[in-house]
């Protein structure tokens, strides 16, 4: 009924309503108080750089410095050990947790008493602990993503449907076999819900864990801009940190959707 | 007395002092330079409860309370700006289109900036103690917003339509429907924000603060006062963890018609 | 049992159709959706006259514009084409948006009523927000109405959540009547209840209709359902809907179950069924899905 031409021009019409229109002006405002918040000199923003500053600074002194890209791999490498760890001790756990119902007993109220410590606040103990200051932040690391997919996988292992297990039961399935075909499947997307998350938390607390306790990494540069007080390389070290962690997530849900073929978009 | 009774709390008991025994055993008993250094729990638990500690910290001493006080401050002031300035942006986000487009692209840009990372910053523009409160504020603020939002997308269109047909006006939908509607998702946004306050308030403390139990740790790291630093966890762990509870609690109370629910089906 | 006498009776006077509330015209009505884009025609061309309390069961297959048609009729959604004229006042036409309001309550399928009021609450509060009444009297009538209708009133102060959904749609109703609305539209409000309730539910429906005869559009996949409870029984197209056949239900009232195997109900329910399995088939060839 809809004739070609009319498609067409309905798919331009959509496209164009598509677009966030306010929320491109928004953000185009944000940006515009910015630079004339600095530029007239606005108490308290007498230090703060323009945006265009901070793009002179990358473009002149950090695009080709070596320094700071390899501040990148090593926040990437710390993000990338502290939380695929997690996510290999976490899940097994969370799913022990899940199914056993001693372990559940035994364990759960230790894990209750040892979540809410911030993990930052086990940077300490983990530098004693730790021979290395890497593993001792990728430990930190660890930490934060641990708990979220535990108590993620968990919650989803409890919420499998009893009836499915029942059906999988008197249909002559193995608890093995049960454990293979149906409580793994159910519980993807809460470890997609965890990994999410976690990586979310991962990345914040690297960068804290950097300033605090090493002398790399991109939480140390923006640090370092601080403790020299030049805000534009501050600056720069936030959207760069906002970049990284942005690839990150972009990774983690790629591999989500890897993980869940069957989700429509 | 039912509770002695109870397999699940025996447990329960095996858990935390198997957590506790294995801690003790291996500081004691592990050859290890990483083992040696670590303090062991008898340790934490005498300093913690002694009139007299060695290093100053412990629950007969007012600066441990000054500690506590000072964190807690912080992560209440922080929760509740959050939640007076959250809580209305999400509801006007999930009722109003052009609000939420606005809201929307400015909260997505300046969302995979981790919180923490605007500590520096913070610290640059504002004086030490708002710059805490600042970064801890930041982080409950988008949790409490977008669980806001979610919670009152999530309501489901026939109530808007019964309270039209039953002549609700535009002031009635927002206390009648949507603020009892998004409660729940409200209420889970308030305790990750409650969470995700203190966590922020541990780091920004350890690196920029004069008080409070993150400052109490770094400084015990520094002196060398191991048994400390623990005490300090532990104490930022409570906190943490009461806090959620309260919140929790105080969601109960207001939500009773969840309550009775789920008692009737069981 | 006598239930509901102190609604508004007004009693229905076949030989007169003199000026009574609830008149409905539905005259030529489309609704396109999308009309830059897709272009759905959910509605087409829809004529419908439906006098003053008239029991009027609207089916179809899947898709075929039944919920369209009901949300523009409640002031949900705008018409694209036609008008809708309520007491011979223009309702909703294309340039006169329709507005929700408490002379066409509805009763939603999934049941509307809020969860965190008790029961009492929810049927307080249309009288409450538009203050026609004081919290007094508007408790008093509520009490006594859920009183009426199978002792209801001893649930009161009980949440939805805690009711069986046979009570849950019964509060539902007296909700909507509490208002003392012109027509009443329900949209399948029985869809998803067992076959006990169901017979339960008609049977207070019906009761309450022959107290009150309020104008009711009453939307239903179930054919014997339609039959049971309606005056005329409309059967509508598979999309774009409009109006294929209008069968006058000449069963006596009141009605009993005892009908539903009499000779008439039989030749009625053939002529209904043939005319839905006509569409259905060509909805399901085209691969309609129901809007939820």
């Amino acid at each position: 009924m809809v004739n070609a031409n009319m498609r067409s021009s309905s798919a331009f019409v959509r496209w164009r309503k598509g677009l966030n229109w306010r929320g491109a002006v928004a953000v185009a405002s944000f940006i515009l108080l910015w630079q004339l918040l600095v530029r007239f000199k606005v108490p308290g923003f007498e230090t703060i750089p323009t945006l265009s500053d901070v793009f002179s600074t990358f473009w002149t002194k950090y695009m080709l410095s070596a320094k700071y890209w390899k501040a990148w791999a090593v926040s990437f490498e710390r993000v990338g050990y502290g939380f695929v760890i997690s996510q290999v001790l976490g899940i097994p756990i969370g799913l022990l947790l899940g199914t056993r119902q001693m372990f559940h007993d035994v364990m759960f109220s230790v894990i209750e008493i040892l979540r809410p410590i911030p993990p930052l606040a086990w940077v300490p103990i983990s530098i004693l602990f730790w021979p290395t200051n890497e593993m001792s932040i990728v430990f930190i690391t660890f930490i934060g993503a641990f708990f979220i997919i535990v108590i993620n996988v968990h919650d989803g292992v409890r919420s499998i449907k009893k009836e499915h297990l029942w059906l999988a039961r008197s249909l002559g399935a193995s608890p093995w076999r049960i454990f293979q075909r149906i409580i793994i499947p159910s519980v993807i997307p809460s470890i997609a819900v965890g990994m999410t998350l976690g990586i979310a938390v991962t990345w914040n607390v690297v960068i804290a864990a950097e300033m605090i306790a090493s002398d790399t990494g991109l939480g140390r540069l923006t640090w370092e801009g601080y403790v020299s007080n030049t805000p534009a390389v501050v600056i720069l070290g936030m959207i760069s940190i906002g970049l990284a962690g942005y690839l990150s997530t972009k990774l983690v849900d790629y591999a989500e959707k890897k993980m869940m073929p069957w989700r429509k978009a | 007395m039912r509770m002695l009774r109870n397999r699940k709390f025996w447990m329960m008991c095996a858990g935390n002092l198997g957590l506790f025994a294995l801690w003790y055993g291996s500081v004691k008993w592990i050859p290890l330079e990483s083992f040696r250094r670590m303090p062991d729990p008898v340790r934490v638990m005498t300093e913690w409860f002694n009139p007299n500690p060695v290093f100053g910290i412990s629950i007969f001493v007012k600066t441990y309370y000054f500690h506590i006080l000072y964190s807690s401050y912080r992560a209440l002031v922080s929760f509740f700006l959050a939640v007076s300035l959250g809580v209305p942006l999400g509801i006007l986000m999930g009722w109003n289109k052009k609000v939420r487009e606005f809201a929307s692209a400015l909260l997505g840009l300046l969302q995979p900036v981790p919180p923490l990372a605007w500590v520096p910053l913070a610290i640059l523009i504002l004086p030490g103690e708002a710059a805490v409160i600042f970064v801890c504020f930041l982080v409950a603020f988008f949790a409490t917003a977008l669980n806001t939002y979610v919670g009152v997308k999530s309501i489901d269109p026939d109530y808007f339509r019964a309270a039209a047909c039953l002549g609700a006006s535009r002031k009635d939908v927002l206390f009648d429907v949507i603020i009892p509607g998004a409660l729940p998702n409200i209420f889970t946004g308030l305790q990750i924000a409650m969470g995700a306050a203190w966590f922020s308030l541990a780091a920004g403390e350890m690196i920029a603060a004069q008080y409070g139990l993150g400052f109490l740790i770094m400084e015990s790291y520094n002196l060398v006062q191991v048994p400390t630093i623990v005490i300090g966890m532990a104490t930022l762990g409570l906190l943490g963890y009461f806090s959620s509870m309260f919140i929790r609690y105080v969601g109960g109370k207001l939500m009773r018609w969840r309550e009775e629910a789920m008692g009737v089906k069981g | 049992m006598a239930l509901f006498d102190k609604i508004e009776v007004t009693p229905r006077d076949a030989a007169t159709s003199a000026a009574i509330d609830g008149a409905l015209s539905i005259r030529r009505v489309s609704k396109v959706y999308d009309p830059d884009g897709a272009g759905v025609v959910a509605v087409q061309d829809c004529s419908v006259e439906i006098a003053p309390g008239e029991f009027v069961a609207i089916v179809g297959p899947s898709g075929c514009g039944k919920s369209t048609l009901l949300n523009v009729l409640a002031g949900f959604d705008t018409l694209t084409a036609g008008e809708i004229l309520l007491d011979g006042n223009p309702l909703a036409s294309v340039s006169r948006p329709p507005q929700p309001g408490p002379d066409r309550v509805v009763v939603f399928q999934h049941g509307a009523l809020f969860p965190w009021k008790t029961v009492l609450e929810n049927i307080m509060y249309g009288p409450l927000r538009q203050k026609t009444m004081t919290n007094a009297a508007a408790e008093e009538k509520a009490l006594d109405l859920l009183r009426r209708c199978g002792g209801l009133d001893t649930v009161a102060s009980s949440y939805p959540a805690q009711l069986s959904s046979g009570m849950q749609r019964r509060v539902e109703i007296i909700r909507a009547l509490m208002n003392e609305p012109k027509v009443l539209l329900l949209d399948e409000p029985f869809r998803a209840m067992d076959s006990v309730s169901k017979a339960t539910m008609h049977r207070h429906l019906l009761e309450m209709y022959s107290l009150c005869r309020k104008t009711i559009v009453f939307i239903t996949h179930d054919l014997e359902e339609a039959i049971y409870l309606a005056d005329t029984v409309i059967v509508m197209t598979t999309r774009p809907g409009t109006v294929k056949k209008v069968l006058k239900i000449s069963l006596p009232r009141p009605r009993l179950p005892q009908m539903m195997s009499s000779h008439e109900y039989l030749e009625i329910k053939r002529q209904v069924a043939e005319g839905v399995h006509e569409e259905a088939k060509k909805a399901f060839e085209r691969g309609e899905r129901e809007h939820a």
